[in-house]
């Protein structure tokens, strides 16, 4: 222990003047990195092409290794099946008689929802995924909450693109690269999706907690309807995301709104679709005062 | 006779004399190690949650303890720079606070020179919890703060292992591989 300091070399001048660059160099380092905050404050997309090129270039490796994730995962289900399987199995028969009800509900509820659009001559734009593929790392020590996608605009991927499992919403892009891309988690902070109450619309806002979690905010104030227990859907209103994605379900009540938690698990999930953008035609003056196209699309070309 | 006594002295004993370390492994294992732990976000799990110790962050500090005067005192630009790349983190929040804290570390090394490894294990406590907090503070303002308290939990109680882990990578980096004359 205590090796003798390096920094009082003696007298060679050499050795002096090499121990203070070194010093210089330091504090400038400490300089440059807040010039960079400052820039990437500014504009979150400043440092995108470094960003994309360094997640390409690991993509190979990361791809694979998370090709073996769902296998992981499938290997720790099947040994901790033996010992939940009588209780599940009973259970599994509960909700099995349970959703034959409900099945048959939901098949009148489609008989009568097609025959009403029929009526007011919607054509149903359900778009076609841009490509299916992996998530194959996320941010696990920042508090932003971004997760890596593997595939680019090779695969026709491109900003503002909306991401989901088959479960629900999970994000959107946010960059992309040749090979990879970097989604923005709806649990981010920055993330703001407008939802509606699947029962009977009720529009809010869907903030990321960055814990997890979402904060819903009302859009009218006023005696709060959500209850504990409500699921929410995306409302399409501002563009990107098509309207009746399944979001959250309803958790704890607040007192502008509620938490919600997120349906769609980005770590349970094997694959994610990357969906087309939604009514990407829309003019951009009727989008423009939307808090989401505020919030989310800063870097946008114009 | 204890049995790792007698299985040293059975195993057939390292060529010591006429060997030294290869400068190669010897300068780039220290660089590469926290270069490995910056790249954690390409592992393939998907946290829903910040909770995961900042990896690189910590081989660093574990490495400045470990052997101080083996990374310049700039050292905190390069690495931190790597590690924006990856960490999700606003560009330029690593440079900044690696920065800062290597030359932290440097003055904490000349004023304290004897250190325990409790003292040790403080110090990069301390440390982490700042660097944690900071790094909230620049990626999201006063949002971020619900998750810190258990992150910087889980960041102290693995430090020692981080060290453990840089102290056998220092065992490989001096291995005498490389023959004399």
């Amino acid at each position: 222990m205590a090796p003798p300091s390096n920094r009082r070399p003696g007298f060679s001048r050499r050795a002096q003047y090499s121990t203070f660059v070194a010093y210089l160099i330091a504090a400038a380092g400490a300089v440059l990195g807040a010039i960079f905050l400052v820039v990437s404050h500014r504009n979150d997309g400043a440092m995108a092409g470094p960003r994309s090129a360094a997640s390409d270039l690991t993509a190979a490796p990361a791809t694979a290794a998370a090709a073996t994730r769902a296998a992981g995962a499938s290997w720790l289900d099947s040994l901790s099946g033996y010992f939940v399987s009588g209780s599940e199995t009973a259970r599994l028969r509960k909700e099995v008689d349970l959703a034959r009800v409900q099945r048959v509900e939901a098949l009148a509820l489609r008989e009568e929802n097609q025959r009403l659009k029929a009526l007011l001559q919607l054509i149903e734009s359900d778009g076609k995924p841009v490509a299916v593929a992996r998530l194959i790392g996320s941010t696990h020590s920042s508090t932003r909450r971004f997760a890596t996608l593997s595939v680019g605009t090779t695969s026709g991927v491109r900003q503002g693109m909306p991401v989901r499992t088959p479960h629900g919403l999970i994000g959107r892009v946010l960059e992309v690269g040749a090979r990879t891309g970097r989604v923005l988690l709806i649990t981010d902070n920055e993330s703001i999706v407008p939802v509606r109450r699947s029962t009977d619309g009720v529009a809010a806002f869907a903030i990321g907690r960055g814990d997890g979690l979402l904060q819903i905010r009302l859009v009218n104030l006023g005696v709060n309807p959500l209850k504990v227990g409500d699921a929410l859907v995306t409302s399409g209103s501002g563009g990107l995301y098509r309207p009746g994605v399944a979001m959250a379900i309803v958790t704890k009540l607040t007192a502008d709104g509620a938490v919600a938690q997120p349906l769609g698990n980005p770590d349970a999930a094997e694959l994610v679709i990357v969906e087309p953008e939604w009514a990407a035609a829309a003019p951009a003056a009727a989008t423009d005062d939307s808090p989401q196209v505020r919030a989310q699309q800063p870097q946008d070309a114009p | 006779m204890p049995d790792s006594l007698r299985a040293g002295l059975s195993a057939p004993a390292a060529p010591k004399i006429n060997r030294a370390p290869s400068p190669v492994l010897a300068i780039c294992v220290p660089w590469l190690l926290v270069m490995l732990g910056s790249l954690s976000p390409v592992l393939p799990f998907i946290s829903a949650s910040p909770v995961a110790p900042p990896v690189g962050f910590m081989v660093l500090v574990a490495w400045l303890q470990l052997r101080p005067g083996l990374f310049p005192v700039w050292a905190g630009l390069p690495l931190g720079l790597f590690d924006d790349l990856f960490s999700g983190q606003p560009f330029g929040s690593a440079m900044l606070l690696w920065s800062v804290v290597t030359i932290f570390l440097d003055f904490v090394e000349i004023r304290f020179p004897w250190r325990g490894f409790l003292q040790n294990w403080l110090l990069a406590a301390a440390v982490l919890a700042v660097y944690l907090l900071a790094a909230a503070v620049l990626a999201s303002g006063a949002a971020g703060f619900a998750l810190v308290p258990l992150q910087v939990g889980f960041a102290i109680v693995f430090y020692p292992l981080v060290g453990r882990i840089v102290g056998l990578a220092d065992k490989l980096r001096l291995r005498s591989l490389r023959a004399i004359g």
